[in-house]
């Protein structure tokens, strides 16, 4: 039975899931849009962020102790991997970047899973967080309703960084172009890393704040990764703008679809997908051009 | 090369039988030679006469037998795919060094079964049909595997039960709870020790109706394949006919779903008093889990007609607590089970932690089956499944049992468990409460009822 309240409510779902899919997105497409490289232990990212904060929880009790941590871990891993490895792969052919960086989210799963197993761990929620709030039509979590809150400042902090500041526009300015950024005298290399920093720390940090909701598995990221490449196809390759639509989207037409049929709700998202690469290639909010 | 090894090895091996077989006559006291040597030479005959049939008899010529596993190690069910891994491994130890155990359930074997040692090959299934099925081809090029088992999804069960007939290589199954499983898609060389979901369904229905009453609103979760959906359909039914029960939603995701913020929407406003989760493994943690976090319990009451390992001990006994559901085994049986109390101890000393049902089923399936090869004297498959068909009782860590030969499905109780409160637990696995233990055979429809055709021997 379809009536308002739970119109409201799954339209409610959809922001929420839409929220932090535009949150891990936005790492995956500034990544890609300014390497070139489908980092495809993304999925990986999310699930490391959600490990190394639970350490953190069960040695602080923190959960911002956690959070911080989860982020930074991540972002350190996602330095040393375009250091280490990501650099050397610049110049060789996409399929070449795309099983080396499958191959490590494979090493970082398997590790997690033999160091601390495939049962589930939970990060317990901050106790002000814990309960349900009554939004009128419905009863939410009131931590679902924080999480919200805490994306979206997630993701004005990273509009700030990429429109507000220099080294924002440097990035956006690799994003269209990065052998000119080059020609201009910017040391692109160090540009990349930090890049790949931000947007590996994006994924991380998305990891922990919904180990609350999700509790961790080492499989945790494979479902995340087919998600938001969908949402990066769907909003536009490189552009962060693109990114945040294309969560909004993705997670609107799975909630919306579920009231009907759940069954399909993943269908109609690869419909979209589908729709958008035929009558959009370069996405919604893409541009003709880039890689 | 390997076939003239396995020349010369022949006349060893057959001696070894003589041997054994030699002993045991001797043991059991019947000191007729003349018996003993006319049934060895009809063996012989027997032997000559089968023709080739699946590994056979390629796979059991040396002085090893491979069987192949292909379970969970990854994905929603790689928890219950470890523990069950591990039951397996147990079993091939003790069929191997003719542990105490395994020889009440499979008097027959010594040191190995047909005096040949079992070595185990094991890959990760990720409970997908197709991938199970490509590893279970490549045992049977590279291995010559005369068993084959694993499943932790009835989905990966049906396909390799299909796969079993085609290839005419046995196949017993993992956890598997769906009726198709030994139903609408049973094969001849398929077996299934833990029960149908229907037999959970009339196991846990006279209970729940007993506990909460008749004329109740339930809000079904159910996953999106064979066994989701027939476990539902049966829970469903056995509560709608017996007691008026009403099904008011029913919510289906896929494998492998994580957000369960819709389809907890939708029950949270479907006005259900109940909530009967059908999900499995990590699906049905974080559905609990984030049930819990949407209100919905405790508002609604919460039952798993078939339980999960490990479930309490992932979302926390708070949750389970008071939670009905019907199970395989639970390791207290171990106070009214002595094989039960043996294979705790030997799985907890091995281990470090009591065993789950995923387990206990996969080291009874070995036994079973080492039972069945040692009393048909023969891995001739055709040979093995008249031993299983013919329905003999044998004694098994949930006393006797005994297969049904029209359906290859053992009879076997189901165990009624309820949660315990933190404060009412023992030690810190003392999950589960048992209520009943709930004799099979009434329980079970009849066995053409799901529209079995077991298929052909050769």
């Amino acid at each position: 039975m379809i009536n308002w309240p739970l119109f409201v409510s799954q339209l409610f779902n959809g922001l929420v899931l839409g929220a932090l899919l535009a949150l891990i997105s936005s790492g995956l497409t500034i990544i890609y849009g300014t390497l070139g490289v489908l980092n495809l232990a993304h999925g990986a990212m999310f699930m490391l962020g959600g490990y190394a904060g639970w350490l953190a929880y069960t040695y602080t009790n923190s959960f911002i102790i956690a959070v911080i941590a989860g982020s930074l871990f991540v972002m350190l891993v996602g330095v040393l991997m375009e250091r280490v490895i990501i650099r050397h792969f610049y110049s060789r052919p996409h399929e070449d970047q795309l099983l080396v960086t499958f191959g490590l989210g494979i090493v970082f799963v398997e590790t997690v899973r033999f160091f601390f197993g495939s049962l589930s761990k939970l990060v317990p929620a901050p106790p002000a967080l814990v309960g349900i709030t009554p939004l009128g039509f419905m009863f939410y979590p009131t931590y679902r309703l924080a999480l919200l809150g805490i994306v979206v400042v997630a993701l004005i902090i990273l509009y700030l960084v990429l429109y507000r500041t220099r080294i924002g526009m440097i990035v956006r300015a690799g994003i269209e172009d990065s052998g000119m950024v080059d020609a201009l005298g910017i040391d692109v290399y160090r540009v990349f890393m930090l890049v790949f920093g931000i947007g590996a720390m994006a994924a991380g940090f998305a990891g922990i704040i919904n180990a609350p909701v999700v509790s961790i598995a080492p499989d945790v990221g494979e479902a995340i990764l087919v998600q938001t490449f969908v949402v990066v196809v769907i909003g536009g390759v490189g552009s962060f703008p693109g990114a945040v639509l294309g969560g909004l989207i993705a997670g609107e037409i799975i909630s919306l679809t579920s009231m009907f049929n759940p069954g399909y709700s993943y269908v109609m998202l690869f419909v979209a997908m589908t729709l958008v690469l035929v009558l959009r290639p370069y996405g919604l909010l893409g541009t003709a051009g880039r890689e | 090369m390997a076939s003239r090894k396995a020349f010369f090895q022949r006349p060893i091996s057959r001696r070894a039988v003589l041997k054994q077989t030699g002993a045991l006559t001797a043991g059991l006291g019947v000191p007729s030679l003349g018996g003993f040597s006319h049934l060895y030479f009809t063996r012989q005959a027997l032997a000559a006469e089968h023709s080739p049939i699946g590994t056979y008899p390629t796979g059991s010529e040396g002085d090893t037998v491979c069987i192949g596993a292909s379970v969970p190690r990854t994905g929603t069910y790689a928890v219950q795919g470890e523990d069950e891994l591990k039951g397996f491994q147990l079993a091939v130890e003790h069929i191997n060094n003719g542990d105490e155990l395994i020889m009440k359930m499979a008097p027959k074997i010594n040191k190995g079964v047909l005096g040949k040692q079992v070595k185990l090959v094991v890959a990760d299934s990720a409970a997908k049909p197709n991938q199970a099925v490509q590893e279970q081809q490549r045992f049977i090029n590279e291995n010559k595997i005369v068993l084959m088992t694993g499943s932790t999804s009835s989905a990966v069960a049906v396909a390799l039960n299909k796969f079993a007939q085609r290839e005419k290589i046995l196949y017993v199954t993992g956890i598997s709870g769906s009726n198709d499983t030994t139903g609408k898609d049973c094969v001849r060389y398929g077996f299934r020790q833990n029960f149908y979901g229907e037999t959970a369904a009339n196991a846990i229905g006279p209970v729940m109706l007993k506990t909460f009453g008749k004329d109740k609103k339930a809000a079904f979760m159910t996953p999106d394949y064979t066994y989701g959906h027939t476990v539902t359909k049966s829970v469903n039914d056995y509560l709608g006919k017996n007691g008026g029960w009403q099904m008011v939603t029913n919510q289906v995701s896929p494998l492998g779903t994580q957000d369960f913020s819709q389809y907890l929407t939708n029950i949270a406003n479907s006005g259900a008093e109940y909530l009967i989760n059908v999900n499995w493994g990590r699906d049905a943690v974080l559905s609990i889990q984030q049930a819990k976090q949407f209100g919905i319990i405790p508002k609604m009451t919460l039952v798993v007609p078939y339980q999960i390992p490990f479930l309490a001990k992932e979302t926390g006994p708070e949750l389970t607590a008071g939670v009905l559901a019907a199970t395989d085994f639970w390791w207290t049986l171990e106070d009214k089970y002595p094989l039960a109390k043996m294979f705790v101890a030997a799985f907890d000393k091995k281990y470090g932690y009591k065993p789950e049902w995923g387990a206990e089923n996969a080291y009874m399936q070995f036994a079973i089956w080492a039972r069945m090869v040692s009393e048909a004297g023969s891995f001739y498959p055709p040979d093995v499944i008249k031993q299983y068909e013919k329905g003999e009782t044998f004694p098994s860590m949930v006393g006797d049992v005994h297969f049904r030969s029209a359906d290859h499905q053992l009879v076997r109780p189901v165990v009624i468990v309820r949660g315990k409160k933190p404060s009412d637990m023992k030690n810190k696995e003392d999950y589960w409460e048992v209520l009943e233990v709930v004799p099979g055979e009434p329980l079970m429809q009849k066995p053409n009822d799901f529209g079995c055709n077991l298929g052909d021997y050769t």
